[in-house]
């Protein structure tokens, strides 16, 4: 690193003069102070002048520019010759630790905080999320060779969001209360917990299991199945029957299960394997469906219970006057047809 | 530049530092990108010195020129150009304080309410910009928000009908009245965003990035429309 062989070299200034490799970077026998930055500036293209350190030269030139300025600046000011030199040498090691740790910060910080790094993620068209979304309710049928998963994240992060709108409105039709907290975190918890919780412990999982998925493909195809949940809760919020929620968390939800099931199951070698990582996937996602529908009725029947006793019939909803409409309609609607078939 | 008058001293003074080449094209690090930033010091000596009513006026004025500019939406660019978030927090605010009380029951979330709305607004305006961002837009992050957060007074006109609306009762005929509004409201706020945010996106992802917009009115209009005051 340039900043210890800069630290060693100034030590010894004096006899740093007499190196033969700094000769043509030398300022005459002036003081260490000089010595330090320049070394500062030069020491990495002397010592790191190799093939494989092209990057790096390429900041320390930067660096180099930047350090010239603040040596310029300083030299003009503080420039003692041998008096204050312990005095300038701890400034300036002082000043130089500083550079190199904002330099380090600032690479860091474009580093990681650079929004490029997700942009790949999101570079598709939307005939390509279109028809992605429709694949998810297809369960493939080779399982012999791996399938391909696209690593995307547009879909499932809208996916998720469009899972918050509808638990949003599924909570505020069955009237849910949440004390020490609000709806809106509540949906967004517990969706976002869902779709990265879920899908890191399927990645440790399909570590464990030696299944051949990264991180992204398994964020990708957990969030793509999230579609069967919109679908499912979308209908079933707004008809309130028990058994078209159960038909459709069989066939729905158990359509996205399979279709992620078979997806994994083509990725994974080995009897037990396939059963462990299959057997969790599906447990947690028909589980979750589950858990979507019937958290948000059990708050609206236990305050009902409370209030009025065991007299209210057991599945009513407490609408507010906006579903009194909707709901009556609907209600019938479905009714008559079920009659009539 | 100190450097090249260090590279300059350094030929005559110092005779080894003469081939240290150091590039002259130091990139400049900072934000110039707003042009509006460079008469920025001249306009602060000269409204200094102003009454205090001038400046207030001048930023109201600028406020109200984009409540036009989001009421007729056309393709200007006025409303990017000088971007400034006090619409969108006036809005914001009122309509946060206006969907305050509306829970079912009074001993809890009144507070909230409040808190819900405000995080709403801005963290969906922040995850619609840096979608848009993400898939390749030219617009700036304050410049989205900017939008957004004006294209949000349509629906806060919504709740003040939906609000007067229920002054006058709670049956079926108003909430007709109340969906044919607020849904409209909401129309109007998409189209208004759209026209200004799709324009910078490439053509054929103009749909990505509806979307989200979309969807960020539509759960704003819904807290509106199911609203019942207590």
């Amino acid at each position: 690193m340039a900043a210890p062989g800069a630290a060693g070299g100034g030590r010894s200034g004096a006899p740093a003069a007499e190196w033969g490799g700094f000769e043509d970077n030398m300022q005459g026998g002036g003081s260490a102070v000089i010595d330090m930055e320049n070394m500062d500036d030069t020491s990495g293209s002397s010592f790191e002048d190799m093939g494989e350190m092209h990057q790096r030269m390429k900041e320390e030139e930067e660096e180099e520019a930047e350090g010239e300025a603040g040596a310029g600046e300083e030299e003009d000011g503080e420039f003692l010759g041998m008096k204050g030199l312990r005095g300038q040498l701890g400034r300036q090691v002082a000043d130089q630790m500083w550079q190199v740790g904002k330099r380090q910060a600032s690479r860091a910080f474009s580093l990681y905080a650079n929004i490029d790094i997700l942009r790949p993620y999101f570079d598709v068209e939307p005939v390509q999320v279109r028809a992605r979304l429709l694949e998810s309710m297809i369960p493939v049928k080779m399982i012999n060779f791996p399938q391909k998963i696209a690593g995307e994240l547009y879909g499932p992060l809208m996916l998720v969001f469009t899972l918050v709108a509808i638990l949003l409105h599924g909570m505020k039709t069955s009237d849910t209360i949440i004390r020490e907290g609000t709806l809106m975190g509540t949906a967004i918890g517990t969706c976002f917990g869902y779709w990265l919780g879920v899908s890191s412990f399927m990645y440790f999982l399909a570590y464990l299991c030696n299944a051949q998925i990264t991180m992204v493909q398994m964020l990708s195809l957990l969030g793509y199945g999230l579609f069967g949940h919109c679908i499912t809760l979308f209908v079933t919020y707004n008809i309130h029957f028990h058994s078209l929620f159960y038909i459709f968390w069989l066939v729905v939800g158990g359509l996205s299960t399979l279709r992620m099931v078979a997806v994994l199951v083509s990725r994974t070698v080995g009897h037990t394997q396939r059963l462990i990582l299959c057997g969790t996937l599906a447990a947690l996602h028909m589980l979750f469906l589950l858990y979507l529908h019937f958290a948000y009725h059990k708050v609206v029947e236990g305050i009902l219970d409370t209030l009025e006793g065991p007299n209210v019939p057991p599945f009513q909803r407490v609408a507010r006057d906006i579903p009194v409409v909707s709901n009556a309609v609907l209600n019938t609607t479905a009714k008559a047809i079920a009659l009539t078939l | 530049m100190a450097a090249a008058e260090g590279s300059g001293a350094g030929g005559t003074l110092f005779p080894g530092l003469a081939d240290v080449s150091i590039s002259q094209d130091i990139p400049v690090e900072g934000e110039i990108t707003v042009p509006v930033g460079s008469h920025s010091p001249d306009e602060d000596f000269s409204t200094l010195d102003e009454p205090v009513k001038d400046t207030i006026m001048r930023d109201l004025k600028a406020v109200g020129k984009k409540f036009v500019h989001v009421m007729y939406p056309r393709k200007s660019s006025a409303l990017l150009r000088d971007w400034d978030l006090w619409g969108p927090l006036v809005l914001c605010v009122s309509l946060a304080l206006m969907l305050q009380g509306g829970s079912a029951d009074s001993k809890d979330d009144g507070g909230p309410q409040f808190a819900e709305v405000f995080v709403i607004i801005w963290f969906g305006a922040v995850v619609i910009t840096l979608n848009s961002k993400l898939l390749g837009g030219t617009i700036s992050f304050f410049q989205s928000l900017c939008v957004l957060g004006y294209c949000v007074m349509p629906l806060t006109v919504a709740m003040l009908v939906c609000r007067l609306v229920l002054l006058a009762g709670a049956g079926t005929v108003s909430f007709i009245i109340r969906l044919i509004v607020v849904g409209a409201m909401f129309a109007w706020s998409t189209l208004a965003s759209t026209a200004f945010l799709a324009d910078s996106q490439p053509p054929n992802r103009k749909a990505l990035v509806v979307y989200p917009i979309f969807l960020f009115y539509f759960v704003i209009s819904w807290m509106i429309l199911t609203f019942t005051p207590q």
